[in-house]
């Protein structure tokens, strides 16, 4: 079976680029309900890859599985494959410890830790061993999230006295401190005010150039923003995949076109 | 309606005066405990009485230094919190982190149980038990020591701070622990560096209301540390504490109005003293620290 | 398959390190866990095997004696039973009583607010500071004597603030829908109480004071300040009578006896305590559930 290839008419991406993840038939069970069936996917290095669909339709569930966060909640079955650098990380010997390393996850709602700004940073990094200087990191971090020049003489204040857009760039930082391969999104703009979303998705567009991203979101007017890929979900299916400018032009399906327009969801 | 409320006037007037007895009960507390005290310091100074080394209002000549007593109370206070707040948030941790539902439905009844046993029984078995195994280990443990009254004690008060650990550690939203864990943390680092800290306030609280139920504690150090006022930091020795004195003195036959009839309320003062400080300190540690999650 | 170069291997040895260390935080979180089981099977194994040469019949029907094998526990039994019916007759009205009071009826008030606060430091007086105004007010001032009543007069002002926050505790799990649902047919508050909401927490009232009477059992120390002694060798006859043990004290009275056989009566006495204690607390727990599946 193979994962499902982006249209060959698109041009953003030289057709020798690999994929930096991919699942293939992934589905994922919650004790007898499927809440995934059966996706494929490829994510390509350097992209914004905008998973949409109606609330319900399984697209955070089916992210959790990049990361094997849904490991943390009982009753969870995997089949299927995900890989990552063509490695498939719910092999057996695979360490998720190990793997969260090199997958970054920022959450809905802004969680950071209540620790200094400075500590909310450099403390993955330190149980992780990273080497080096950790202020020159923490410093990096926070520049390359847009938040340096707001915070960089409070550095020992609480990360819970920033404002929300504040914190949530805040966890965007302590994310790519880990320099991640891959970053994943879900709806991280959906508890924040117009201005804050703003904010973050110019901090998208420029993390894209280091980084890939997936970013789960149910507003639709974002994916078709920020991102270079879409894939529309229903009821737990990949109804399509593929470039965004196609999809939100010339989307092949009727329930994507639909969708598009706003007529369930 | 205005004869329905006349006819209830009664029932409210009884509901309040029942609230009111708490109200009653507390000024006599302190009404009581200070009147017999003043008596006393009337005829020893207060200096003498805080800071002096030696206990002896029964024998002549009569001393009236209370640090041997605190000392003994001390004692068995960081004893008790030495044994009861290690395993008490350890317990804790387990119950909220690791334990499953099953574990949870035996080690919770569990701990109630353990709180629910009276303190005469923990003192008998102090005697019975712990102060034969210290001996073993220790050959120079006497008969009454300080160290078995501090490990029942401990005991006694750790389901408090394990119970209230849980509780705090609980009320820590799951989502700090999915950021720790999506940083590629293991749970035990989760727990120590994320969900310890952020239901510190909590913790701390519940050692110090343990610190100051181990204070009032009675019949277990009774039992098992001793009647001898004993300056001292050997828990091997043994000691008094001020609650044992109160019972020693009310066993015997000390006539009202003595010196030594007031030193129960002078000790009665202190002790009340220590503890309200401490339950207000408890209070105080969780209002201030307590974190908001919105 | 090349060789791993030395980032990796710093990388695989920090996760190494750091799994290993994961198991022994959960090795020692269990073993924390398993101290407390250990502690309480090796007091009731201590107790029991210490105890049970005397457990009997006689036992029960005796009166504490200078020879051991003639003691038993009946004045104790007795006293503990005249006690604690005295103590809940007084500490059950007035602490239901405040506890109502405080929930449905009082004002936002900083002085309502003080007296919450005064009740909770209540609960963490020590309990010899009770045996202290026990002994000045019941005792000397009101006359009493070292009577039957003023211990059960001392008891309730012990148990009081225990019953009014358990008891509180229990008016909040009503839910305020049935409350509104009375006043809007016109009831007054204390109609709306006294047929609506205190029936539907009486589960909650009655488990909060098995547990406090519970308590209130086990307690020693301001009996003993209050006069209860250790050897009474007939039952109290009213409460009035000024000579009167409980179970607790008889033990302690055994216990700190030098023979060893009064220790092991004071074991018997205590496996005798522990079994009342366990009749009540599962009557509490019987309760709980027997009214939440009727409220359901």
């Amino acid at each position: 079976m193979m994962p499902v290839q982006p249209s060959p008419v698109d041009q953003t991406l030289p057709q020798s680029v690999s994929p930096i993840m991919r699942t293939v038939d992934l589905s994922l069970y919650y004790q007898d309900f499927q809440a995934v069936k059966k996706a494929s996917l490829s994510i390509f290095p350097e992209t914004v890859t905008a998973v949409i669909g109606p609330s319900g339709c399984g697209k955070s569930s089916y992210l959790r599985c990049f990361n094997r966060m849904n490991d943390f909640t009982p009753g969870t079955k995997i089949d299927g494959q995900v890989f990552l650098h063509d490695q498939n990380i719910y092999a057996p010997d695979v360490d998720p410890v190990a793997l969260r390393r090199n997958i970054g996850m920022v959450f809905q709602k802004p969680n950071p830790f209540p620790k200094s700004i400075y500590h909310n940073v450099a403390w993955g990094p330190k149980i992780n061993g990273m080497a080096g200087d950790m202020r020159a990191r923490v410093e990096r971090a926070l520049k390359k999230s847009a938040l340096w020049d707001e915070v960089k003489d409070k550095l020992t204040q609480s990360g819970l006295s920033l404002s929300g857009g504040q914190q949530q760039r805040l966890c965007i930082a302590r994310t790519i401190a880990m320099e991640p391969d891959v970053i994943l999104m879900d709806e991280p703009c959906s508890a924040l005010d117009p201005i804050s979303t703003g904010r973050i998705e110019d901090l998208i567009f420029e993390l894209k150039k280091k980084y890939s991203i997936v970013i789960v979101t149910h507003n639709m007017q974002q994916a078709a923003r920020i991102s270079d890929f879409t894939v529309f979900m229903y009821q737990g299916d990949i109804v399509e995949y593929g470039p965004t400018e196609r999809i939100f032009t010339n989307p092949e399906k009727k329930q994507t076109e639909d969708y598009i327009r706003g007529k369930f969801g | 309606m205005k004869s329905m409320l006349n006819r209830e006037l009664p029932v409210h007037v009884f509901l309040i005066a029942s609230t009111l007895v708490s109200v009653v009960v507390t000024v006599a507390i302190v009404f009581v405990l200070l009147q017999e005290s003043a008596v006393f310091f009337r005829h020893v100074s207060v200096w003498d009485y805080l800071f002096g080394t030696k206990w002896t209002p029964l024998f002549k000549p009569q001393h009236f230094g209370f640090l041997p007593l605190l000392c003994g109370t001390l004692l068995i206070a960081f004893g008790s919190a030495i044994v009861a707040i290690p395993l008490g948030v350890l317990t804790a941790m387990y119950l909220s982190e690791y334990a499953s539902e099953k574990a949870q439905s035996i080690l919770k009844p569990l701990l109630e149980i353990l709180s629910g046993i009276p303190t005469v029984v923990y003192g008998y078995f102090a005697l019975s038990f712990v102060t034969p195994l210290l001996k073993l280990v220790f050959p120079s443990t006497q008969v009454f020591n300080a160290a078995s009254g501090a490990i029942v004690v401990g005991v006694m008060v750790l389901p408090m701070v394990a119970s209230l650990s849980d509780d705090a550690m609980r009320s820590v939203p799951q989502s700090l622990r999915n950021a720790g864990y999506a940083l590629g943390a293991t749970k035990a680092e989760v727990s120590s560096s994320v969900v310890f800290p952020a239901a510190l306030s909590g913790i701390l609280a519940s050692f110090v209301l343990a610190l100051s139920r181990a204070i009032g504690e009675t019949m277990a150090v009774t039992l098992a540390a001793g009647a001898t006022p004993n300056l001292t930091l050997n828990p091997l020795e043994s000691i008094q504490t001020m609650t044992a004195y109160i019972v020693q003195l009310s066993l015997g036959d000390t006539p009202h109005g003595t010196l030594e009839y007031q030193t129960l309320f002078v000790i009665g003062v202190t002790l009340f003293f220590i503890t309200l400080f401490m339950n207000i300190l408890s209070e105080f540690i969780l209002q201030k620290f307590r974190q908001k999650y919105d | 398959m090349t060789e791993p170069s030395l980032e990796e291997k710093a990388l695989r040895q920090n996760l190494r390190v750091r799994h290993k260390k994961e198991k022994a935080f959960k090795f020692l979180c269990m073993m924390a866990s398993a101290f407390s089981l250990l502690f309480l099977f090796s007091l009731f194994y201590n107790v029991i095997s210490n105890g049970w040469s005397y457990v009997s019949w006689d036992f029960l029907t005796h009166f504490p004696s200078r020879f051991p094998h003639k003691a038993g526990i009946q004045s104790a039994i007795w006293g503990s039973v005249w006690l604690m019916g005295l103590t809940a007759s007084l500490a059950i009205p007035i602490g239901v009583a405040a506890s109502i009071y405080l929930e449905e009826f009082a004002p936002k008030h900083p002085l309502i607010k003080m007296v919450e606060v005064n009740i909770s430091n209540l609960a963490g007086v020590p309990s010899v500071v009770y045996g202290l105004l026990g002994l000045t007010i019941f005792v000397r001032v009101l006359g009493l004597g070292r009577s039957v009543l003023s211990g059960a007069l001392t008891m309730s002002l012990l148990v009081l603030p225990v019953i009014i926050i358990a008891s509180r505790e229990a008016l909040k799990t009503v839910p305020d829908s049935m409350r509104y649902a009375a006043l809007a047919l016109g009831a007054t508050k204390w109609q709306m109480v006294r047929d609506h909401v205190l029936p539907a927490s009486i589960p909650g009232i009655m488990t909060g004071v098995i547990l406090a009477m519970s308590r209130a059992i086990g307690e020693t120390a301001p009996l003993l300040i209050v006069g209860a002694v250790g050897f009474v060798p007939f039952n109290p006859r009213g409460p009035m009578d000024e000579a009167f043990t409980v179970m607790p004290i008889q033990i302690y009275n055994w216990a700190s006896r030098p023979q060893e056989a009064f220790h092991e009566l004071a074991a018997t006495g205590i496996m005798v305590l522990l079994v009342v204690l366990l009749a009540m607390n599962s009557i509490a727990i019987y309760l709980r559930h027997r009214f939440q599946r009727k409220n359901l």
